[in-house]
């Protein structure tokens, strides 16, 4: 079997050699253009004057557009149409572009980009969460609330009542490979693009739109991303329909790519919010009844933002059963780039939450807060059923809660308990600096909660010579999903995973895809893949039997042979006889996800085929007189079903942590008072470095199949381990705990940045 | 018109120096279609873009985004695509890197690659170090230490060391100065070799562009998008390069890279080396020089602190005329230094015995980052009473800037924790700080104060850096 070898990344050797081809890096003709835009330097405000006569004389430049140029205004959106390509009348955030340059190269259009006089009405601008609360600006009417059990007649009836309010920041994607796109004009009238993105036929919907073409005369190609994490789901829409645009226009080829900083100030990141929350909970922590509030920061356009906020709501349970709740979600409209898509979509938010509750539970019965969180865990699926069955605060029945188990299983092999007690004692003698530690779980729902994009195609060619082309709609950004997909493949050839050609994804190939997001890659696009290989293979099998006169299920495809009636022929030979029998080799497959229905306005259905388990214990220090903090050790045990690949999954596990960790420590972004993203680069924005991973780093796979029928029993890990960094949160909040006498809880907002956690130690110190 | 000549994987070119600020990184991608090197910040900051440069004082990782073609002459380049041997047979960093997983999306990949080769043929197994310069989004940074270390017994491969041995091939370009400068001001050298040639023509020429190691000029022209007036690059002038020892002072010529500067002080300061080890990264420690550093001006630099505190002297120079300040008279108000036209900074002068001093960082990344504050120490105790005291910050003013009220509350008193606290209320008389993006005003001057505390305690020996800690 192919399936579950620890093969490397496909392209890996592509990759250090510098061989592997990125938008970039693909030869253009040479007649191509180059744009840039021309950003908004004002938050919110109507344009009063445009005056481009200086970008227009500027060295190098073939063309130029704003607002006027378009009686129509191509839209950008990827939910309602409320993202103008260019900026009509009034322009929204400090970044938004207004206009448009082609120039010959990249550098002449950067720098005509600057040339733009533009005068603005400024007009007050809503920035953060209390300015767009008291403007009640919003998306949707007002905010979305669920309910489930009593939460108000339970939490009166709690012997103990904690509440608390708390800032989780946004985050920055820093894909290392910036947005880029380019457009060729085909000599039909149509365009073909090869774009970074997560989501080729969204752009290929979009460009069309644009152009008023139909889908099937846009082609969209991508062969690889240098990252996406979620920040090429929607945002590269605007540079794809600028070079479609431009490359009509002109007859000629052209690309667009950000500059980093360009791309920062430009494109959405993490939502950021504020949460608030009430917890009715018993002496021993038990939680009786929840209330929260969610305050989003979405930003200038409705972008992901609904489906977001509800991946929040539908998370803030995490591993706990809380029969009576109450989630109330504010999604506010802020002049700030449009919040999208990263890397758990909201989950990590709704997660963030809950453990922050059960942090200040724990503190106010003064319980180990691990014990707080096993008292309050669903019940593990090994035990005898209840009735009525536990479910979740949307109403799904929790069938395949696996906590306790993975729980006590890293409590014990990362010695968590003892190490707590060295710590402490290790504090006592400490005065400058403490230590602190954490386990924190993680349930993460796996399925679009948009039931529709629960579907994936693929195609594959068998070929004369026995070679095997695959295609399929998910997209390649580094977590090696065509990896996966060809060892599916391989799998149900019975040839070696090398045996099979990955392709560029590629909208003329495998039609209305969905982005590849919602960690959903290798569980729909394997499923497809299997499903047309299985067609052909059924297809050789039923040739191959009828020579021997045998049945179909007698034929064994294995170690590059086709068995059958005792004689064994190569793959390629059989290949060879089918298709001069007249058997097709090539088929699609198709794949839908089955058991998923959801309502979202009520709040109610069965949204995720299963759910993926992990949990973490990290310790830290800090220092009481800086507040700079470390991460000293990190143990992970994280489930990903029978692992398609573990070293592919050991990878996804520790990238998403050490990335989670960055989202609530480092990683801080700072709009100044005018709403200028003043962090736009990497020399003020910091991803952690290669020193702040956690230098004792034990990664463990909990490899049992999925209960559910997914492709080799197999369970999604890009988004879940993501989570596993606010294992580092709870452990500071635990360092800065010892600094105190126990009276007051942390309160420790997130980013914990040094500042943060100077503060929250003052505090525990009792100053003000 | 003059030209640039280096060796470019081993092949010998030449280019004009008709465009003394096109970056190494757009000639290798746009020119010459060596697309392996990527463009990730264009600033320096992510690493994507490394290659190994070679020159007479051995290998260095650089950034190529922020590297003039001009600063490449006479010097071999060697990019991802250079790595492999000439049969295509991966170097062994290359090979381990596949091995251990340690790319994912592969954009960073070429630039940690070359990182990693340079670490290794220097030998050195401080991966975290080499690497901070190189940022990873994907992996975790796990995978590629671990395939890090499974090379370091590995073999230099034969390839990688032949560009020290052929730099003699290269026929240095004409755009080195044949020391005939005009004084009323003709042509730039592009790349002069004569220092006192070179300050006769930079006298007459004070609207000149000086750049060192451009990881400051390089954003000029990469982010600002600037043209840059008659460039001079200093990278040729051998006498600014100097590091003596000279009785109990250390000299350094203001073209010492900061690199160069960490090993020299690492044995006289090491406080200062390992300041310096977290002064950007390696790729940009290869290139920055002291003397732009202190030229600069920036209030948020990390030198200036540590020097002021160590009692360092300024070194100017004007055509043939020197002068010689405390390095603190120099920074006169944000921006705003005590240099004339057509003067240049030549070399700095320190104290190689400073028992006590320390130096501290403070930022939000402890790699790689720009300090929000950067504190220097330099307390001398005798008979339990402070004697003398020299404090400087960075990132507390709109200068490096010396804490006079805190030292005249601990001059003359005992060295006691009562000392520090009444030294420690005393700061605010010193600075005012500034909110900024990296840090708010009371976090600064909160923090800057409890350095003091910080210092107290280090000097008595006891834990106070969270990077000491290993389980």
């Amino acid at each position: 079997m192919t399936m579950g070898k620890p093969l490397p990344h496909d392209s890996a050797p592509l990759h250090v050699t510098g061989q592997a081809r990125y938008a970039d890096d693909i030869a253009l003709p040479g007649a191509a253009l180059h744009l840039a835009f021309g950003l908004s330097t004002c938050a919110h405000g109507v344009i009063s004057a445009i005056d481009l006569s200086a970008v227009q004389a500027a060295p190098g430049v073939v063309a130029v557009y704003s607002a006027t140029d378009f009686p129509d205004m191509p839209d950008c959106s990827p939910s309602v149409h409320d993202e103008p390509l260019l900026a009509v009348g009034r322009v929204h955030y400090v970044g938004q572009p207004v206009f448009l340059v082609v120039a010959d190269s990249h550098l002449a259009a950067r720098k005509a980009a600057r040339l733009g006089k533009i005068s603005y009405e400024e007009l007050p601008a809503l920035l953060t969460v209390d300015a767009a609360l008291a403007a009640n600006s919003r998306f949707e009417q007002g905010p979305v609330i669920w309910t489930k059990g009593d939460p108000s007649g339970a939490m009166a009836r709690a012997p103990h009542v904690t509440e608390g309010s708390f800032e989780v920041g946004g985050q920055e994607h820093f894909y290392l490979e910036g947005q880029i796109a380019l457009a060729h004009p085909t000599d039909d009238g149509g365009v073909s693009v090869i774009s970074s993105t997560q989501h080729p036929t969204e752009i290929q919907h979009k460009v069309a739109h644009a152009l008023h073409m139909p889908m099937s005369a846009v082609r969209v190609e991508t062969r690889r991303m240098g990252g996406g994490f979620g920040g090429k789901e929607s945002q590269g829409n605007a540079l794809a329909i600028a070079c479609a645009l431009a490359a009509r226009a002109t007859g000629r080829a052209c690309k667009m790519r950000y500059d980093r900083d360009d791309d920062m100030m430009i494109t959405g990141k993490r939502h950021d919010l504020r949460i608030k929350y009430r917890v009715g909970h018993d002496a021993e922590g038990r939680i009786l009844g929840i209330e929260f509030i969610h305050l989003f920061r979405c930003g200038w356009s409705q972008d992901l933002s609904l489906p977001v906020a509800d991946r929040a709501m539908l998370h803030a349970d995490n591993c706990y059963h809380l029969p009576d709740i109450r989630i109330e979600s504010h999604r506010l409209r802020t002049n700030t780039q449009s919040a999208t898509a990263y890397r758990g979509f909201g989950g990590p938010q709704g997660i963030v939450g809950i453990e922050r509750v059960i942090d200040h539970v724990a503190h106010a019965v003064g319980r180990e807060p691990l014990d707080v969180r096993l008292l309050n865990f669903y019940r593990s699926n090994a035990t005898p059923a209840v009735t009525p069955a536990q479910t979740t605060p949307f109403h799904m029945e929790m069938e395949d809660f696996i906590g306790h188990e993975l729980v006590a299983e890293l409590e014990n092999s990362s010695n968590y308990r003892a190490r707590k007690a060295e710590i402490a004692a290790w504090n006592s003698t400490n005065p400058i600096l403490k230590r602190g530690i954490a386990l924190t779980p993680v349930k993460f729902g796996i399925s679009f909660t948009l039931t529709w994009l629960n579907q994936a195609g693929a195609l594959v060619h068998v070929y004369q010579d026995g070679s095997v082309m695959l295609n399929h709609g998910g997209t390649e950004m580094g977590q090696g999903l065509n990896q996966k997909v060809a060892q599916v493949v391989a799998g149900v050839f019975g040839l070696e995973t090398d045996a099979v050609k990955i392709t560029a994804t590629d909208t003329a190939k495998v039609p209305n895809t969905s982005a590849t997001a919602a960690s959903s890659g290798s569980d729909l696009n394997g499923m497809a893949a299997r499903a047309a290989a299985e067609t052909i293979r059924n297809r050789m099998a039923d040739f191959i039997a009828d020579k021997h006169q045998t049945k179909p299920a007698a034929v064994r495809f294995e170690s590059g042979l086709v068995k059958v009636a005792g004689e064994h022929y190569a793959f390629a030979q059989v290949a060879a006889w089918a298709y001069q029998a007249r058997i097709s080799l090539s088929s699609t497959g198709y794949y839908a996800t089955p058991k998923i229905t959801w309502d979202r306005v009520k709040g109610r259905g069965r949204p995720f085929l299963y759910f993926a388990y992990g949990a973490a214990v990290s310790e830290v220090v800090i220092d009481t007189l800086t507040g700079e903090n470390r991460i000293l050790r990190v143990d992970i045990l994280h489930d990903t079903g029978t692992s398609l690949n573990p070293a592919l999954d050991i990878g996804q596990v520790e990238g998403a942590f050490v990335q989670g960790a960055g989202w609530l420590t480092t990683e801080e972004l700072v709009w100044n008072g005018k709403g200028v993203l003043t962090t736009h680069a990497p020399s003020t924005y910091k991803i952690p470095a290669c020193s702040d991973r956690p230098p004792v780093f034990n990664v463990a796979l909990w490899d049992k199949p999925n209960r559910e029928d997914t492709v080799g029993k197999s369970k999604a890990v890009g988004e879940p381990p993501f989570n596993l960094g606010i294992s580092v949160l709870m452990a500071l909040s635990d360092a800065i705990a010892a600094c105190g006498d126990g009276q007051s809880y942390v309160a420790l907002d997130a980013p914990a940045t040094a500042e943060r956690v100077l503060m929250a130690v003052r505090r525990q110190q009792g100053h003000a | 018109m003059s030209e640039i000549a280096f060796l470019l994987n081993g092949t010998p070119i030449r280019v004009s120096g008709d465009a003394p600020t096109r970056t190494l990184l757009d000639f290798l991608r746009e020119t010459k279609g060596l697309t392996g090197t990527k463009e990730g910040c264009n600033e320096g900051d992510c690493g994507a873009c490394t290659v190994m440069v070679t020159d007479e004082d051995g290998a260095k990782a650089l950034n190529s985004c922020i590297l003039f073609l001009p600063q490449l002459n006479g010097k071999a380049v060697r990019t991802v695509e250079g790595l492999s041997g000439p049969a295509g047979e991966m170097h062994p960093v290359q090979a381990a890197m596949v091995n251990h997983h340690g790319s994912q999306c592969g954009f960073c990949t070429p630039g940690f690659c070359v990182s990693m080769a340079v670490g290794h043929m220097a030998g050195r197994t401080d991966h975290d170090t080499v690497l901070a310069g190189n940022l990873c989004r994907c992996t975790g940074y796990a995978p590629i230490i671990r395939a890090a270390k499974a090379t370091e017994a590995a073999p230099v491969p034969a390839w990688m060391t032949t560009d020290a041995f052929n730099l003699a091939q290269i026929s240095a370009g004409d755009a080195t100065d044949s020391g005939d400068h005009r004084r009323d001001g003709g042509e730039a050298p592009l790349t002069p070799r004569d220092l006192d040639a070179f300050a006769d023509w930079y006298a007459a020429n004070p609207d000149a562009t000086l750049i060192a190691g451009a990881t400051d000029v390089g954003l000029w022209v990469t982010k600002q998008l600037r043209d840059l007036p008659k460039p001079a690059f200093l990278g040729g002038l051998a006498d600014l390069k100097g590091i003596d020892r000279q009785g109990d002072t250390l000299r350094l010529g203001a073209g010492v890279t900061i690199e160069a500067l960490r090993a020299a002080v690492a044995p006289l300061h090491p406080s200062f080396a390992e300041l310096l080890r977290r002064y950007a990264s390696l790729q940009v420690r290869n290139a920055a020089t002291i003397g732009g550093n202190i030229a600069n001006g920036s209030p948020i630099g990390d030198g200036p602190p540590a020097l002021i505190a160590l009692g360092a002297t300024l070194h100017l120079r004007r055509g043939q005329e020197r002068r010689a300040i405390a390095l603190e008279d120099f920074f006169l108000e944000y921006r705003k230094q005590d240099r004339l036209p057509g003067e240049f900074v030549e070399a700095v002068t320190l104290p190689a015995h400073a028992p006590a001093f320390r130096v501290y960082k403070l930022s939000k990344r402890f790699d790689q980052d720009i300090s929000a504050v950067c504190g220097g120490f330099n307390v001398t105790v005798i008979d339990g009473k402070v004697q003398n005291a020299r404090i400087a910050f960075g990132g507390m003013a709109g200068i490096p800037k010396r804490a006079t009220a805190v030292e005249a509350a601990l001059v003359g008193n005992r060295w006691t924790l009562e000392t520090v606290a009444a030294a420690k209320a005393a700061m605010a008389q010193d600075f005012a700080p500034m909110t900024d993006m990296r840090a708010s005003a009371d976090y600064r001057l909160m923090a800057a104060q409890n350095m003091l505390t910080r210092y107290f305690h280090d000097l008595a020996g006891r834990p106070v850096s969270v990077l000491e800690v290993t389980l």
